[in-house]
């Protein structure tokens, strides 16, 4: 029924380096249907950015390289077409939005010149008959109040508004193709629905294609037609999404499949004993003005907070960005100054109140004075590639912890190594090696161990899955539950990704603009969720 | 480099390095030359390095002499250029003399023609206008261009790096008051301020240097701050000090190790520029003392003494062959070091 709008055949695509061609897309072959949503999904490193881009060969030559195939659009192969006739294509039949909206606009421009210069290359239109060709796209995507946002600069908008933009902008010519590359990855998941949603409305009031990338398959399902599936530079299986969805053919697509998170923690002893204590936590930063710097307000990152933690329990932190949940992390270690009492109960309290079994007050601690006690609670960042040094090895990485809390020799230190990485599935082998030849989950796993390896009580896991692919996540999931189990720790964890929280946590606070709206027993939240935002995030989810 | 157990990145870098011919040779030149002005006193000097009279070795090289122990009349530092002493120890033995027989500061007093003299068999690029050979001092020369380079370029690195790191980690107050001082320090003229400090005091090796120091380190400050405020950001730097890392253990960790890729990279160009700084200030007459063998002063010669262009030429080509050498050593090193190649 549907006629083919491009057909890739055979496509390769390689990255040359010194002579070396690197391939990552192999004889891929694909055909975008008209007036469909496609999804091209796959796992990061899958090369399916990549084959979007070569469509309208945006990547630079050199060094990229096409050693075999061809894209047909119209009877035309756009892989052997001069510049010009890609340049029309560009932007008139074929337009991309990308994953980054703040910096796929320029930063000096209005948004009313930004779009009317993608107006004027396609038609010659000036700006000011343009305009209201301009209010109309800005209507149609949705932004509120569309007059004022004319003279915005792109700063000036949050990121689903500045996602929006590139949407109008991407369809003031109303091309034939829409090419969308993760372009709600970036996003908070109820911007992310709104964001669908009007990509899915407007695909059907123009009867365009969309090339919808995306590694999450919740997105796949509500959004897409046809789905492809990559894997290392492969077309794995292709079809419609339904039938994929209910009868996955390859074990890769299976697999894929299956990666959500799932499971529950192990309940915690009812007689466990508490181990922090946080009341009326605030962390404000104070907003100055004025040439004297008078203090005007504040942005109120933390508001308020009371939480308790108790041992071998996992709190789950949930909120959107800006909710001010990995500010409460940070705070809770003493990592950014905050106001209000923190209690610790745990161990190496002897060492300074001279009995085992004290509370500590941590906010009267001095930095100096926080640092017996950080051994025993470590922090794991969110970006697996920024929280490793790069000129270290793993050896080094993995005992810098050791270095600053006991006196060992060389070979001791070795040993404890060995037993973190082993604790964390790693080969000890590898302790030699730097932090670029390893994957994100890897990663992960090597700063788990940095942080195991001084046997601490609390772990703050601040969004630990979020770079990492669906199937790694699982890895790293099942990893923290059996280390909680066998080590007895308690996690504070911090996510937007409410399916991980789910699989993770005993009990969930969410958190909107620094204060907390609800909390409760994980299960309790999800089944009944008693506040209209609650319910809000949990629908927003993609499911499966 | 199989002595030095290098880690992956930097030996990725060092046989970037290498690849880059023209850099790698630059180096191997440099160091090349280096080495040879380092043994100056071996190659151009006045005395003998091993003399061997009356089944005695002696070492003029490194000790004095007196007339007596060669069978001398007088008790006085026995002159190797003298023929009377040269005949003294050549009866009895033998002398083993450097390439060029003179130091940078010896007279030669059988020139053919006035001084300054035109190449010969025994100066090879001729005589300066008091008679000195034009070799010895231009190997002279280079040594003390080549190491008041060195410990300058070091010196003001260990300041630069020290203070754009403090600045850079600590930021706030520390920082701003730092970026003032910067800026009315580096706003003071270093030459007038030298040519004050010479008309008081004759400047030797070591004022010159503390001078130069004084108003040079501020080169690599706003480099080594920038990398800093970037570092103390990055997500390790946080980890470090979750893991209960101080301040001083967080700095040489791993904020200097991050500034140190610029650092390096910028080293080779300011030790060209500290060449080059001597140089100007050897030619205009506020550099080194009178007589020391300089670079700079033979420039002044080369320029006074146009009838001569032995003079000119040859320091003209020894001074660009060095700056040129460090340029291209710095460009291999800029490119071998280049982030965005090292991923």
């Amino acid at each position: 029924m549907s006629q083919d709008l491009i057909r890739i055949e055979n496509l390769s695509v390689g990255f040359e380096d010194d002579g070396k061609i690197n391939q990552v897309v192999n004889e891929v072959s694909l055909t975008i249907p008209q007036g469909e949503i496609m999804a091209l999904v796959g796992e990061s490193g899958s090369g399916k950015s990549v084959t979007a881009q070569s469509i309208l060969r945006l990547l630079p030559e050199p060094p990229v390289v096409y050693p075999s195939g061809a894209i047909w659009y119209q009877g035309k192969n756009l892989l052997a077409g001069p510049d010009s006739e890609l340049r029309f294509i560009r932007g008139h039949k074929v337009s991309m939005i990308f994953q980054e909206p703040m910096t796929s606009l320029n930063p000096l421009h209005t948004i009313e010149k930004q779009l009317g210069e993608a107006i004027m290359l396609h038609d010659g239109t000036g700006r000011r008959k343009a305009r209201p060709q301009i209010m109309e796209w800005l209507n149609r995507v949705g932004l509120r109040n569309p007059e004022k946002r004319l003279t915005a600069f792109p700063h000036e908008l949050s990121g689903g508004e500045r996602q929006r933009v590139m949407i109008a902008m991407a369809l003031i010519n109303e091309p034939e193709l829409l090419i969308a590359d993760e372009p709600t990855t970036a996003l908070d998941v109820t911007i992310q629905a709104q964001v669908l949603d009007l990509i899915q409305k407007l695909q059907r009031e123009l009867g365009m294609s969309v090339l919808f990338i995306t590694h999450d398959l919740g997105i796949v399902r509500r959004m897409a037609e046809r789905v492809a599936i990559m894997q290392g530079g492969h077309i794995v299986e292709t079809g419609l999404t339904k039938d994929i969805f209910a009868n996955p053919q390859q074990d890769y697509t299976r697999m894929l499949l299956s990666a959500a998170p799932s499971g529950q923690p192990e309940p915690v002893a009812a007689a466990a004993l508490e181990l922090l204590r946080a009341d009326n936590l605030r962390v404000w930063f104070p907003i100055k003005k004025g040439l004297l710097k008078r203090v005007v307000d504040h942005v109120k990152a933390v508001d308020g907070i009371d939480l308790t933690l108790r041992q071998g329990e996992t709190l789950g932190i949930v909120g959107e960005s800006g909710s001010g949940k990995t500010t409460l992390g940070r705070a809770l270690l003493r990592l950014v100054p905050s106001e209000g009492e923190i209690v610790y109960l745990g161990r190496g309290g002897e060492m300074l109140t001279g009995q085992s079994g004290q509370a500590v007050r941590l906010n009267t601690l001095s930095h100096r004075g926080m640092r017996p006690l950080r051994r025993f609670m470590q922090i794991i960042f969110q970006d697996p590639f920024g929280s490793l040094s790069p000129r270290m090895s793993v050896q080094q990485i993995v005992a810098e912890g050791l270095r600053v809390h006991e006196r060992l020799s060389a070979d001791e230190v070795e040993q404890h190594v060995i037993e973190a990485l082993k604790a964390v599935q790693l080969d000890p082998e590898t302790r030699h090696r730097y932090p670029h030849e390893f994957s994100g989950g890897q990663r992960q796993r090597i700063a788990i161990a940095r942080a195991l390896i001084l046997n601490p009580g609390l772990l703050v896991l601040d969004e630990p899955t979020s770079a990492l692919d669906r199937s790694v996540q699982k890895g790293i999931i099942e990893l923290l539950r059996r280390l909680q189990k066998e080590k007895g720790l308690t996690y504070l964890f911090v996510s937007h990704d409410l399916a991980v929280v789910r699989a993770l946590s005993h009990r969930i606070m969410i958190m909107q603009e620094g204060k907390v709206v609800e909390t409760g027993d994980t299960e309790a939240i999800f089944n009944e969720p008693q506040e209209a935002y609650t319910r809000k995030l949990i629908a927003a989810i993609p499911a499966l | 480099m199989a002595l030095l157990k290098l880690n992956p990145i930097n030996h990725q870098r060092w046989l970037r390095f290498r690849n880059n011919r023209r850099a790698f040779w630059s180096l191997w030149l440099f160091s090349a030359i280096f080495m040879l002005s380092l043994f100056a006193e071996f190659i151009a000097n006045e005395r003998p390095i091993v003399a061997y009279h009356d089944g005695l070795w002696y070492a003029p090289v490194f000790f004095d002499y007196s007339e007596l122990e060669f069978g001398g009349d007088f008790d006085v530092r026995a002159d190797y250029t003298d023929p009377f002493i040269q005949d003294l120890i050549n009866e009895n033995g033998w002398m083993l003399w450097p390439p060029v027989r003179f130091s940078f500061r010896t007279i030669n007093y059988d020139l053919p023609s006035p001084a300054p003299a035109p190449p010969s068999a025994e100066n090879w690029l001729g005589t300066d206008d008091q008679g000195r050979d034009v070799v010895a001092r231009l190997l002279y020369g280079t040594r003390i261009s080549i190491l008041f380079g060195f410990t300058l370029t070091v010196l003001t690195s260990i300041v630069g790096i020290a203070v754009g790191a403090l600045m850079g980690f600590f930021g706030g107050k520390l920082d701003l008051f730092g970026q003032r001082v910067l800026e009315v320090w580096s706003s003071l003229p270093t030459l007038f301020i030298l040519i004050i400090i010479s008309s008081m005091v004759q400047p030797t090796f070591w004022i010159l240097m503390g001078i130069m120091l004084l108003f040079g380190w501020m080169g690599l400050v706003g480099l080594v701050r920038a990398e800093s405020l970037r570092a103390r950001n990055f997500e390790y730097v946080q980890a470090a000090r979750a893991m209960g890392l101080g301040n001083t253990g967080i700095i040489f960790r791993h904020v200097l190790p991050n500034a140190m890729v610029a650092t390096i990279t910028f080293l080779p160009f300011i030790l060209a520029g500290s060449v080059t700084t001597l140089t100007g200030l050897d030619f205009l007459g506020f550099g080194l003392p009178p007589g020391s063998p300089s670079l700079g002063e033979m420039i002044n010669q080369g320029k006074n003494n146009v009838r001569a262009p032995w003079i000119g030429l040859s320091v003209f080509f020894m001074l660009s062959l060095i700056l040129v050498l460090l340029v291209f050593i710095g460009e291999g090193v800029r490119d071998a070091l280049d982030p965005r190649r090292t991923r």
